[in-house]
């Protein structure tokens, strides 16, 4: 028989990323405007550590989804919602793996390498350029802003499921039991 | 603009090397000033874009030897025009009182094969700190002679980065200075 929910690991890594990516976001929004300080220092580092563990967690979450496929929707889902539902979770793990990758290729054109965690040094991507860094600040942006409104639509459609359609979508993501 | 900038010290090392007797004109374009800054424990390299030279090395005179430089401090490149701004300003580098870091050698001794130390006088933010410089000499396809060089220096005993700043977990005291000079071949 099929699974209803997913599985415990595939919902408590959904939920770790699911915090991280919301502190990096917001980390990422907050430090870029303030005074140049050690704080901001610390804050920079923080957030490419957790880009980076983001990058890590989606691709264990890959991983453990091939061998665990992720349970059946409702069969009265319209086919659009479900098309539009792969669709929307392609694109959420494609910009997680891509968001850290271009926020670490940014760095590299900066002249700044990326020490994950102040422990392991992980090799530049790109020769430092100013001019390239510009553009690769942008496309990392840009990228965010992509992942927060595919995420408004996530949370959207999730509660959509549980509040007016009431068929247990949610449920299969939700902690407990 | 970016083409003709390099030409600009050329032109002025030209004139001081005629000027002064004996001195060899560094050859700019070839040769660099760097460090190595860890900052939140990664190694940020930079450079200065502006420096002047005045070196007359001989390996069989080293008693006549000398060297000189004259790096222009704000013309620091490094991650972000951001923090080219930030380390002008007066608990870094203070570039409108301190414009110019000097470097006069005093002595050079041979230590044998390529290797020779160079002892002077690096003169940072208006502190003085004797130095010694170990530098390996070697000629490249051109003939040229190249002197690379690498030495250490405490920021903080030159008061850059003082207050907020001093913390070394953030921007580590050692601060790692790399120069590599090319001097055209004798004659």
């Amino acid at each position: 028989m099929t699974q209803s929910r997913y599985t415990g690991t595939a919902r408590a890594l959904h939920w770790l990323a699911a915090l991280l990516i919301f502190c990096g976001f917001g980390l990422g929004l907050f430090m870029t405007g303030l005074e140049f300080s050690p704080a901001k220092f610390r804050y920079y580092a923080w957030h490419k550590w957790i880009g980076i563990t983001v990058f890590l967690l989606t691709a264990a979450r890959l991983a453990w989804r091939a061998g665990h496929p992720a349970p059946p929707l409702p069969p009265a889902m319209p086919s659009w919602q479900v098309r539009a539902s792969l669709a929307s979770h392609a694109a959420l793990y494609a910009l997680m793996l891509a968001i850290p990758l271009s926020g670490w290729v940014y760095s590299s054109s900066t002249g700044v390498s990326v020490v994950y965690l102040g422990l392991v040094p992980l090799p530049d991507l790109v020769p430092k350029d100013r001019e390239v860094a510009k553009t690769l600040l942008l496309v990392h942006r840009s990228l965010n802003y992509l992942l927060a409104a595919i995420v408004t639509i996530h949370v959207a459609a999730a509660l959509k499921h549980q509040f007016v359609d009431r068929d247990g979508v949610l449920d299969r993501m939700l902690p407990g039991r | 603009m970016r083409l003709f900038r390099p030409f600009i010290p050329s032109l002025a090392m030209l004139l001081m090397a005629s000027s002064a007797a004996g001195a060899q004109a560094v050859l700019i374009d070839k040769s660099e000033i760097r460090f190595i800054s860890r900052q939140m424990g990664v190694n940020v390299e930079g450079r200065f874009r502006k420096w002047k030279a005045n070196v007359d090395f001989r390996p069989k005179d080293l008693a006549k030897s000398r060297a000189e430089f004259e790096i222009d401090l704000a013309s620091i490149d490094l991650a972000s025009e951001e923090s080219e701004t930030e380390i002008r300003r007066p608990r870094w580098f203070d570039t409108a009182k301190f414009p110019v870091a000097t470097f006069q050698s005093t002595a050079m001794k041979d230590l044998g094969g390529d290797r020779y130390e160079v002892s002077g006088k690096l003169t940072l933010k208006g502190t003085v700190q004797d130095e010694k410089i170990p530098i390996e000499v070697k000629k490249d396809a051109a003939g040229n002679s190249v002197a690379t060089g690498e030495f250490t220096i405490k920021r903080l005993a030159f008061n850059i980065g003082d207050g907020q700043w001093a913390d070394p977990s953030v921007v580590a005291d050692d601060v790692i200075v790399r120069v590599r000079m090319v001097l055209p071949r004798a004659g």
